[in-house]
């Protein structure tokens, strides 16, 4: 990112295009880029779009008003039960749902950004969840091939940021954030405060500046 | 013991886990356990959306939005407490690093298979981190009834629910008895509240040893 490259939420969202897969941070609303997803709702028309989130927000709040639009196509994500609407929306047909176990789903993205083909996991082997998919035995212990996940754009919240985009998360805000912010074409970031160069310690950087693309300040 | 089944049972689970221990709790059932874990029991709380060292509910002057555990709720941080991302979480949870893990469950095969995602014929969409957490965790303890809401018995012979993990669970605590996997059978080892092993058989589809030294010598 070029320094003091702060953008509004709307030019971030011009960066989504219709059929692009979006990844989401959060843990339900935790740490969701909830300026962002507001952009993306007010200001883009942007539609026909993958969501790769943990959750699809819950009814009306967060992802869960891009859902009410119509303009998720399908979701990825360990958990759409906490969106009661989103499993209406999956039961009628009008959005695709991959279901993937949680720390299957992170491992993905993290696969996805740090340049891994894909990576056998244990988890899941013997269930619906591993259905059509390659397995092989390790150690006598049966494990399943799961495929990386990335996406054009990534939408992550960090609690503050410098204007060179390095990013630095608060408590359980963190979660999926840093690995998102790795895995996507175009990272942007939402900012909760942004701070001088310099004014982050170097060593509580967990997200360095080279992963972000644009940063945008929490409304 | 006292109150009602479910702080029965996880009274009696709290009693499984010992100083210093790791422990992953799930929804429901599990997040009762602190409550009956005594203030130097030196068990170390861990949450899968990257806390280790999970203190009490918050007051509420002390409410922190950035603060929750996988169930959503608003926790505290103890003083040693780390944060990290999910993806070093499930590392945790993978790699053994997390030596208990105590959920809830619909059925429990005499096999140890865990069925606790997913009921046939309704939204099989939410799975969370269970698969991870029964295949990782060293240990597995399951808190659940004897017996489903319309009174079907829950530890069976074999699961008719879509599987969580084959052969993943270790303990199997129920408001009437505990069950030891133990050499792929299942054991009976501790009737609870005056339980008989009639009561528990009538409750209970799996077949079983009856093995109660430990009740015994408590």
């Amino acid at each position: 990112m070029t320094a003091g490259a702060v953008i509004t939420a709307k030019e971030a969202v011009a960066r989504i295009r219709s059929g692009d897969t979006v990844m989401v941070g959060g843990f339900g609303l935790v740490g969701a880029p909830l300026t962002l997803i507001d952009a993306l709702v007010d200001h883009s028309d942007a539609t026909d779009l993958t969501i790769v989130s943990n959750n699809i927000g819950e009814p009306g709040r967060g992802l869960g008003k891009l859902l009410r639009q119509g303009r998720i196509r399908r979701g990825i994500s360990s958990y759409f039960t906490s969106n009661p609407e989103a499993v209406a929306a999956v039961n009628a047909g009008e959005i695709e749902a991959t279901l993937v176990p949680q720390g299957t789903f992170a491992e993905a993205i993290r696969a996805g950004g740090a340049g891994i083909g894909g990576f056998y996991t244990p988890v899941g082997a013997g269930t619906l969840l591993a259905e059509g998919k390659e397995e092989r035995l390790i150690a006598g212990v049966r494990h399943v091939l799961e495929e990386p996940i990335r996406a054009d754009v990534a939408l992550v919240y960090a609690a503050r940021a410098d204007t060179l985009g390095n990013l630095w998360y608060r408590r359980t805000a963190r979660n999926f954030n840093p690995l998102m912010a790795t895995a996507a074409t175009v990272t942007i970031a939402e900012a909760g405060e942004v701070v001088p160069v310099g004014d982050l310690e170097p060593e509580s950087v967990v997200t360095p500046h080279l992963y972000v693309d644009h940063l945008v300040a929490r409304a | 013991m006292s109150g009602d089944p479910k702080s029965r049972i996880a009274e009696r689970a709290a009693r499984e886990l010992r100083p210093g221990e790791i422990v992953n709790l799930g929804i429901g059932i599990p997040n009762l356990i602190p409550g009956f874990l005594g203030a130097g029991s030196k068990v170390v709380l861990h949450t899968e959306n990257g806390l280790l060292g999970v203190g009490p509910r918050p007051g509420e002057d002390e409410l922190d939005p950035d603060l929750i555990d996988a169930a959503k709720q608003p926790v505290t941080a103890l003083p040693g407490a780390s944060y990290f991302d999910s993806a070093a979480s499930f590392a945790m949870i993978r790699g053994g690093h997390v030596d208990v893990a105590v959920l809830g469950a619909l059925e429990v095969s005499a096999a140890g298979d865990i069925a606790n995602w997913a009921v046939p014929g309704k939204d099989v969409l939410g799975v969370g981190g269970a698969m991870d957490l029964v295949i990782g965790a060293r240990r597995v303890i399951v808190t659940m009834t004897s017996t489903s809401s319309r009174g079907e018995p829950k530890v069976v012979a074999e699961c008719t629910y879509p599987l969580t993990a084959p052969a993943a669970v270790d303990v199997i605590i129920t408001e009437l008895s505990v069950f030891r996997l133990r050499d792929g059978k299942l054991h009976l080892t501790e009737l609870l509240d005056g339980a008989t092993v009639d009561e528990v058989a009538a409750v209970t589809t799996a077949p079983f040893v009856v093995n109660l030294e430990e009740s015994n010598a408590r």
